[in-house]
């Protein structure tokens, strides 16, 4: 997959501690990030039985239900939570900006980011929108009015995870080995107390070792939505027999606290660490698509947009599938081009490569086909040191000037030959002899969107037009057993 | 055979034998190379105490949460025998079951010896498979409890499965009851794929028993019948479940596995894993059979953390994961590698073309990270 992770990950065993496969951050970090940390009951499919949520390190806010088997506990503890998360996702809707272009629009100048341990609790929030967005807070079985507000909202939050390089939802095990690599397996990587255990073991420890001592789940509790079974056998569950028979919440509460706090204090560590890094330079683009979605889905709420559906129509599907690859082709290369050592392995591989510039030909012109008018198409002659493997013809991409496009000319032992299409006015876009440059096949991609045939269009090929989705009681009294 | 049995008897120590189960035979089938895997399993030692006494006790452990929830879905759906499972298959499968025969091993051998009922679950389902043949269809046969036998590393081995046999028309069906949610018609791909394993290991001895009675082998159905809770309810709700891929998987691997008479012939004659010994001896005594360690280990097999740790000590690649095994091609330990990206004399090895890569990483890196300590 990764010729410098791995590299970096055998560094990592002999320095006994993670190396950086980043020098920049490739995440948004807001200044207050909502910090969620969910536990579900074991052998359920979406049961809570807990969660730390807050946006303080200082301030954890802790949510427990007592008997995780009751659904009118269950929808108390929804419609907690939805008093904690619905002011910090709403709230963010203030000021706004104008967003210049075709098409002009107002955007907010800040959005929700929740940040959440790992990929179990990113599907555990999925989960939980499921099993609240089609809630009604009138009907056979009433729930709280937020409650199936906030099920919209966690949907949201989740969908956004499905597209690269979006900042609304962040599992932390996987923006921190997005950073560094340590000397274990990625599949140990997604325990946050190992990993984090080898980005900074205590002084005189090796990784390694610090990493050993994190596995113990008494001291180090998983960071859920799972708890570990044997806490289960002997803490959870006399605790939940004594509020059967007491009523009191408290000893379910505090064992819950227990298993919390830990990963709560790994939490905020870890955002600390990524926020001493230097934000990359394409963060902010990919932060205001994020800001975009946000509000259309402030505007769809407020309006009393119906739930998504439970399964996709066939024209909106096709739309997101085609925004996911844009999405996912702009977020490889910009991070490539915004870090040196991301670059590092397309130039392992051969393709993009860097240099230094040891001739130009300024003044060449061509003739286009079909063209009267030569046109400037400056040549440039690079020394790498790179195992280049673009053919002659190949369409290039300027590192250092974004989106100024050329063409491989010629190879010819440690030299290449580019030819520049674009950004030539005035012979700007030209590089000098001595130069520093790198070339790359990675597209930044970012094109508009083809148009889908609208619903009531769909082909025959697709099912048709879909009828529309009409939530019923039937959604809304499902049971959650 | 009888040797064989013997030099396992006397490997396990005194101790009683622990049972396989299709968990056991799905894991070992994944890792087919692993031979202290295979002989601790052939012998029936109890890996998860020989990793407690060696000092590396694996956290392997349900939930007792876990375990009630999937003990009542399974009775709710067995229960008024099997009034559920038999609206399912009939509605949401459209299987061909006009009535039903209804068999429970358990119940009709008592105290029964695995013997006696492996021997009742062949005779019933020879039976059905025999009065299936001749009328074509008929009457459905509903087997719970069944006990099957499937010969593992040339060791023959129990499976006790939580499972039922169905006979539909012709074909014999596996259910399968779990309890992860089914919702939206979607369930947790990791926990579908897992099911799918360990039905393909049922389907596989199923197919061998046929085979050994004569019977047509064709005539167990390769969809495994899965019954899930459907969204967040408790209601069942039925699947059909293709697992050709997993029962190919499972068939070539089984096969593959180094017949345990081999394995055995290149251990040392005196060779024990009793528990009466010390965990040093018990850790050089596990060592004679070589481990295939990877992490994925650490899931399905108790003694990971005792080879994690070996593995570690050695400097293995292994432990990086099989990503970066295969990114690193060829190369089997950290020296190896650093020591290729640090060799400016490019001496010259079977490894040309990683080398040139680990070099050219080597550079940059150095030349990245070393930038960045001098502005921190």
């Amino acid at each position: 997959m990764s010729v410098v992770t791995s590299y970096a990950r055998a560094l990592a065993v002999r320095e006994g501690r993670a190396q950086p496969v980043a020098t920049v951050r490739h995440l948004h970090l807001a200044a207050d990030p909502l910090v969620f940390i969910p536990l579900r009951l074991a052998g359920e499919a979406a049961a809570p039985l807990g969660a730390m949520v807050g946006s303080h390190p200082a301030r954890p806010h802790l949510l427990v239900v007592p008997q995780p088997r009751n659904r009118d506990l269950r929808f108390a503890f929804m419609a907690e939570l939805a008093r904690i998360m619905l002011p910090y996702i709403e709230g963010r809707a203030a000021a706004t900006e104008t967003v210049p272009g075709k098409n002009e629009r107002e955007r907010y100048l800040d959005a929700p980011q929740v940040i959440v341990p790992g990929r179990g609790a990113v599907e555990f929030v999925r989960l939980l929108g499921r099993s609240t967005r089609f809630r009604s807070a009138d009907g056979p079985y009433p729930v709280d009015p937020a409650v199936p507000v906030l099920g919209q909202w966690l949907t949201f939050l989740y969908e956004r995870t499905e597209f690269a390089g979006s900042s609304a939802l962040v599992p932390m095990t996987e923006a921190l080995s997005l950073h560094w690599a340590t000397g274990q397996s990625p599949m140990e990587d997604a325990n946050l107390a190992t990993l984090l255990a080898w980005i900074c073991p205590p002084p005189g420890h090796t990784g390694q070792e610090a990493a050993a001592a994190a596995e113990d789940p008494v001291r180090w509790p998983p960071a859920g939505p799972d708890t570990d079974p044997g806490f289960d056998a002997r803490v959870l569950r006399p605790a939940i027999d004594a509020y059967d028979a007491s009523g009191s919440p408290e000893p379910v509460r505090e064992a819950l606290r227990g298993q919390l706090e830990p990963t709560w204090r790994l939490m905020w560590q870890a955002v600390e660490l990524l926020r001493g890094r230097p934000e990359a330079a394409s963060v902010g683009d990919r932060w205001a698509a994020d800001r975009d979605r946000y509000t259309r889905e402030v505007a769809r709420v407020a309006e009393g947009g119906p739930p998504r559906g439970r399964r996709d129509q066939a024209g909106s599907a096709a739309a997101r599938l085609w925004d996911m690859e844009s999405a996912r082709q702009s977020y490889d290369a910009q991070r490539a081009y915004d870090d040196p050592l991301v670059m590092a392995e397309h130039r392992a591989t051969g393709k993009a490569f860097a240099g230094e510039v040891v001739h130009v030909d300024r003044e060449r012109t061509i003739l286009l086909p079909g063209g009267k008018k030569p046109v400037s198409r400056p040549l440039v002659t690079v020394r790498t040191a790179d195992p280049v493997r673009l053919a002659p013809g190949k369409k290039v991409f300027s590192a250092h000037r974004r989106r100024q496009s050329g063409e491989v000319i010629e190879l010819d032992g440690d030299l290449v030959v580019v030819q520049l299409n674009d950004q030539l006015a005035k012979g700007a876009g030209v590089p000098g002899v001595g130069d520093a440059v790198c070339f790359t096949e990675l597209d930044l991609g970012g094109r508009i969107r083809p148009g889908f045939p609208a619903a009531e269009e769909t082909p025959w090929t697709h099912g048709g037009p879909p009828a529309a989705y009409v939530p019923t009681d039937e959604d809304a009294k499902e049971d959650w057993s | 055979m009888s040797t064989s049995t013997e030099r396992l008897d006397a490997l396990r120590g005194g101790a009683a034998p622990v049972d396989h189960n299709a968990r056991t035979v799905a894991a070992l089938a994944g890792n087919p190379g692993c031979d202290r895997r295979a002989v601790l399993d052939a012998a029936g030692i109890s890996k998860r105490d020989t990793a407690v006494h060696l000092g590396h006790p694996a956290p392997f452990g349900q939930s007792p949460f876990a375990l009630a929830r999937a003990r009542s879905f399974e009775e709710l759906v067995k229960a008024d025998r099997c009034a559920h499972l038999l609206r399912l298959l009939r509605e949401a499968l459209g299987l061909p079951i006009p009535a039903i025969a209804y068999l429970d091993i358990p119940q009709a051998g008592g105290q029964a010896t695995r013997e006696l009922r492996h021997a009742r679950t062949r005779k019933e389902l020879r039976q059905a498979a025999e009065s299936a043949v001749r009328d074509g269809s008929g009457d459905g046969t509903l087997v719970d409890h069944p006990l099957f036998t499937l010969p593992v590393a040339g060791h023959e081995v129990y499976l006790d499965p939580a499972v039922l046999a169905v006979q539909a028309g012709s074909r014999f069906h596996i259910v399968e009851i779990k309890s992860f949610a089914v919702i939206d018609g979607a369930a947790d791909s990791a926990q579908v794929a897992a099911a799918s394993r360990l039905s393909a290991v049922y389907v596989y001895a199923l197919k061998a028993m046929f085979a050994a009675e004569g019977i047509d082998p064709g005539l167990v159905s390769h969809e495994v019948v899965l019954v899930c809770p459907k969204d967040f309810a408790n209601h069942p709700t039925a699947t059909l479940l293709d697992v050709r891929l997993q029962l190919a998987a499972l068939r070539r691997q089984l096969s593959r596995l180094t017949r345990i008479d081999r394995i055995l012939d290149r251990l040392p004659p005196d060779l024990t894993f009793s528990l009466e010994q010390s965990p040093a001896e018990l850790a050089r005594a596990v060592r004679a059979a070589e481990a295939r360690y990877a992490p994925e280990c650490l899931s399905t097999c108790e003694m990971a953390y005792f080879c994690r740790s070996d593995a570690r000590e050695c400097g293995s690649l292994e432990v990086l994961g099989r990503v970066t095994r295969d990114d690193l091609g060829g190369l089997d330990s950290v020296d190896a590698v650093l020591d290729l990206a640090a060799d400016d004399r490019r001496t010259a090895s079977e490894h040309d073309e990683i080398a040139e890569q680990l070099r050219h990483v080597h550079a940059i890196y150095r030349a990245h990270t070393a930038a960045e300590a001098v502005v921190a």
